[in-house]
C-alpha cells in the first residue's frame, strides 16, 4: 500500500519514450515540461527532466509560465540526488526552481553569517532539510528535567537558526519534522519515557510545529510523511552509512512532490474546488439504470462505504473551505434523486455549489463550472472512477489536477488525499467562509460551446469495436443488459434468458452484440440490437441499447454501420426504429434524428416512430478498429 | 540468469542512469570510462540495477564494485 505514495500512483504512469519525449520538448518549454512532468517519475527520470530544464535556463530559454522561486536548501546530509528531484518536481507544481545549495553540513554557518552562500543569493525561502542526526540530541533515560533542558535546547537551536535568516535576508524560513530512528531502547516504553530517542523527537516536533504557526513560515511534516510510508521505508542504514542520504531513496520522488506542493502553497497555487462525478463515484453503481434502491450508498455495504468515505471527505474539505460541484452524464433530474431523498447520502445539493449532470463531455462541464464560479482551471480537481473521462479531461484542459483512481473504490479518498491538491501552509477565518461565498455567486452554467479537439481524442484511445450475432456466450450478459438499461434504450423491451435463446435460432431475426475494447482497457459487452422482419425488405429494430459508460464516442454509428451492412447482404431496403419514453430514457429522444432517420408518426405521449432507407444511408463512421464475426449472411462464416 | 541477458539489461540500466544512449558496456569498464560516473551517480546507478535486477547489495559489495565485469558476475550470482 506504501506504492500509493513513494511511486504517486494518483499520477499517470511515465509514457514508454518519456526520454524521447524530453529530448523534443517544444520551445518555450513551460507546459511541455509540465504536461511530462505530471506523471509518475522515478528518480532517473526525474533526474533528467531537472537536466533539461536546467539546460534549458543556461541558454536563455523562457520557462514561461512557470513561476520562478529561488530556494535555498540547508542540509546535514547529502542532497545532490534530491536537488535534481526537487527541481523536476516543482515544474509539476508550476514552479521554475531554483535551488542554492551551499557546501555539506554548514547548516549554522550559512544561516548565521550575513555574507553566506544562502543569504547573499537573496532565496525566496530557505529550507531547513534537517534530520535528527543534526540535532543536539542527548538521552537521558528517565531525568525528565534533563529531557526538557535537551528539547529546549534544540529548539533553541533552530529558533536561532531562524532569527538567523530572518535578520540576513528576507526568505521565508521552512522547517521539517522530524522522523523517529526505528530503534527503540525499551519498547513501547520509549514512547512515554522521558529522555529516549522517540520521547524527545515527539516533543521537538510538537514545539517545532507551535514555533512556526502562524508566523508566516512554514513547516513541512516529514515525520507524518514518514509515518505514512512507514519508517522502516523511510530510514535506510546502508544508504545513510554509504551515501549520507538521511531518507531512502526510494523515498526522494514523494519527498520532492511535498516540498514542491508546499512552495505551489506558499505562492497561492493550491487547488480550491473538488468537482465529483457521480455513479460509481459518490456513489456506487448508475443511478440511472439501478435506480435509488439499487445504488450503493449505505453504511453496512463495504462497496457503500468505501463511497460515503469519498463523500465524508468532501464534506470535509467543504468545511475548511474546498468548494464542490458536480460534473456527471446523467439527466439532471435523476442524478439529483439521490441527494434529495436517499436518507444515507452525507453529501446534500446545499453544499454543491454548481451541479451540472447533462449528456456533454466533461472538459465542457469544468469550463462551465471554471466560468461560472469565476475560477481558473488550475484551481480545479477533478475526481472520476472512469479512465476514458479522465484521459479526455486531461487531454483537453490539462490545468486541471485528475488523479489515476485504483480499481477499489475502498481507496478512492485516500487515493485524492494522497495527491495533495489541497495543500495550505496557513489556515484563516474567511477560509471557513469561502465554499458558501461561492455557493451563493453560483448559478446552473449554461453549456452550449464544446470544447475542440474531441474527435483527436477519440482517436487516441485506439478503440476496437467487435460485433457478433447472439450466441450461448454472451447469452446471460445480453439478458441482463436488456433487463438492466435504462437510460440508452430506445424501447425498453424486457426479454427473459429463454426469449433471447430463441432469438439466436431463429434466422428471420438480425441480432447484434457490441463489444469495446480501448487502450484503457476491455468494457465488455457495452451494446445490444434486435431487428425483426417487418413485411418484405423491412427490418424494425426491435431493441436497441447501449451502457452509458460508453457515451460520446459515436459507438451508435458504428453500431448503425454494421446493421446496415448486413442490411443490404439481406436485401433490406430500410429500417424502421421506435422510441417509447418512459421516465429514464429521455437520453435518446434524439436517437434516430441524429442518425439521418426520418420521422413517420408521433402520438401525444411522445412515442415517436423513424425510417431508413437502407441504399442511401451513410452514417459517419467513428476513429475504431472494426471486427465482424460469426454472421451467417456473409457466405463463408468467418471465425468466431 | 544468463550473462548475455544480464548484459543488454545493463546496459539500458547505464544507458537511462548516465542519460547516454550511445553507451555500450564491456567488462573491463570503469568509473574513468563513462562521462559523469560519479560517486553519486555510482549509488544512483547501483539503487537502480536493484531495482531493475529485483536484488540487494550488501554494503561491502557495493564497495567492491569498480568494474563492469564485477557487477555482471555478481548479478549473475543473485539472479
Amino acid at each position: 500500500m506504501s506504492e500509493l505514495y513513494t511511486e504517486l500512483q494518483w499520477l499517470p504512469r511515465a509514457p514508454q519514450d518519456f526520454a524521447e519525449q524530453l529530448k523534443n520538448l517544444a520551445n518555450p518549454m513551460g507546459r511541455a515540461a509540465q504536461a511530462l512532468a505530471l506523471h509518475s517519475l522515478n528518480l532517473n527520470q526525474l533526474t533528467k527532466l531537472a537536466r533539461a530544464i536546467t539546460k534549458a535556463k543556461a541558454s536563455g530559454n523562457s520557462l514561461d509560465p512557470l513561476v520562478p522561486f529561488r530556494l535555498a536548501v540547508l542540509s546535514n546530509s547529502t542532497i545532490d540526488l534530491i536537488v535534481p528531484a526537487l527541481v523536476a518536481s516543482a515544474v509539476r507544481h508550476g514552479i521554475a526552481l531554483e535551488v542554492i545549495q551551499p557546501p555539506y553540513d554548514q547548516v549554522a554557518q550559512e544561516a548565521l553569517t550575513p555574507d553566506s552562500t544562502v543569504n547573499r543569493s537573496k532565496p525566496d525561502a530557505v529550507l531547513f532539510a534537517l534530520d535528527f542526526r543534526a540535532l543536539p540530541l542527548k538521552l537521558s533515560l528517565g531525568d525528565s528535567e534533563a529531557a526538557a533542558a535537551t528539547v529546549q535546547g534544540v529548539l533553541g537551536y533552530l529558533q536561532a537558526l531562524r532569527e538567523g535568516i530572518n535578520s540576513n535576508s528576507n526568505a521565508i524560513c521552512i522547517f521539517q519534522t522530524f522522523a523517529t530512528p526505528v530503534e527503540g531502547l525499551f519498547g513501547s516504553l520509549d514512547v512515554a519515557l522521558p529522555g529516549t530517542m522517540r520521547n524527545l523527537i515527539n516533543r521537538i516536533n510538537n514545539e517545532l510545529a507551535e514555533m512556526v504557526l502562524g508566523t508566516g513560515d512554514v513547516l513541512i511534516d516529514v515525520a507524518g510523511i514518514a509515518e505514512t510510508v512507514g519508517l522502516a521505508t523511510w530510514h535506510d542504514t546502508q544508504q545513510w552509512n554509504l551515501a549520507k542520504f538521511a531518507f531512502s531513496e526510494a523515498c526522494v520522488p514523494l519527498y520532492a512532490d511535498h516540498v514542491s506542493r508546499t512552495i505551489a502553497a506558499i505562492r497561492g497555487k493550491s487547488r480550491r474546488v473538488l468537482i465529483l462525478d457521480l455513479d460509481n463515484t459518490v456513489w456506487g453503481g448508475v443511478i440511472g439504470d439501478d435506480g435509488l434502491e439499487g445504488i450503493k450508498v449505505a453504511q453496512g455495504d463495504a462497496t457503500g462505504e468505501a463511497h460515503l468515505a469519498v463523500q465524508q471527505l468532501a464534506l470535509d474539505l467543504r468545511k475548511r473551505g474546498i468548494v464542490l460541484a458536480v460534473s456527471s452524464k446523467n439527466t439532471d433530474e435523476i442524478a439529483r434523486t439521490p441527494f434529495e431523498q436517499h436518507p444515507e447520502m452525507l453529501l446534500k445539493l446545499e453544499h454543491i455549489a454548481v451541479f451540472q449532470a447533462n449528456w456533454n463531455d466533461k472538459a465542457t462541464n469544468i469550463q462551465a463550472i471554471a466560468e461560472e464560479l469565476s475560477l481558473g482551471l488550475d484551481a480545479m480537481v477533478f475526481l472520476d472512477d472512469n479512465p476514458v473521462e479522465r484521459g479526455l479531461v486531461r487531454r483537453l484542459i490539462p490545468q486541471v489536477a485528475v488523479p489515476e483512481l485504483p480499481e477499489d473504490p475502498a481507496y478512492y479518498a485516500r487515493t485524492l488525499s494522497a495527491a495533495g491538491y489541497f495543500e495550505a501552509v496557513a489556515f484563516a477565518a474567511e477560509d471557513l467562509k469561502r465554499a458558501g461565498f461561492y455557493q451563493d455567486n453560483a448559478k446552473r452554467a449554461n453549456l452550449q460551446k464544446q470544447v475542440g479537439g474531441v474527435d483527436a481524442y477519440l482517436a487516441s484511445l485506439d478503440m476496437t469495436i467487435d460485433f457478433r450475432p447472439f450466441d450461448a456466450t454472451g447469452r446471460a450478459r445480453i439478458t441482463q443488459l436488456i433487463n438492466k438499461s435504462n437510460q440508452y434504450n430506445l424501447t425498453t423491451r424486457r426479454y427473459t434468458e429463454p426469449e433471447v435463446a430463441e432469438a439466436e435460432t431463429d434466422s428471420s431475426v438480425f441480432t447484434l452484440q457490441v463489444r469495446l475494447t480501448d487502450v484503457f482497457g476491455d468494457n465488455g459487452m457495452i451494446s445490444v440490437v434486435v431487428c425483426r422482419p417487418e413485411g418484405p425488405e423491412i427490418w424494425d429494430i426491435d431493441t436497441w441499447l447501449m451502457s452509458c459508460r460508453v457515451l460520446g464516442r459515436k459507438v451508435e454509428n458504428m453500431v448503425l454501420r454494421e446493421i446496415l451492412e448486413h442490411a443490404r447482404t439481406a436485401g433490406i431496403s430500410s429500417l424502421t426504429g421506435t422510441y417509447r419514453p418512459t421516465d429514464r430514457n429521455n437520453l435518446v429522444v434524439g436517437h434516430y434524428a441524429k442518425l439521418g432517420f426520418e420521422k413517420t408518426f408521433e402520438d401525444e405521449s411522445g412515442l415517436t416512430r423513424w425510417k431508413l432507407d437502407v441504399a442511401t444511408a451513410n452514417p459517419e463512421a467513428a476513429p475504431m478498429k472494426v471486427v465482424s464475426n460469426g454472421f451467417k449472411d456473409v457466405g463463408v462464416e468467418t471465425n468466431a | 540468469m544468463e550473462t548475455n541477458e544480464i548484459s543488454e539489461r545493463l546496459t539500458e540500466v547505464f544507458r537511462d542512469v548516465f542519460d547516454d544512449d550511445s553507451i555500450e558496456i564491456s567488462p573491463d569498464m570503469s568509473a574513468k570510462d563513462v562521462d559523469g560516473w560519479d560517486s553519486l551517480s555510482h549509488i544512483r546507478l547501483i539503487l537502480t540495477i536493484e531495482k531493475t535486477f529485483k536484488i540487494k547489495f550488501s554494503t561491502s559489495e557495493i564497495g567492491k564494485l569498480q568494474k563492469v565485469g564485477d557487477l555482471i558476475s555478481l548479478i549473475a550470482a543473485k539472479t
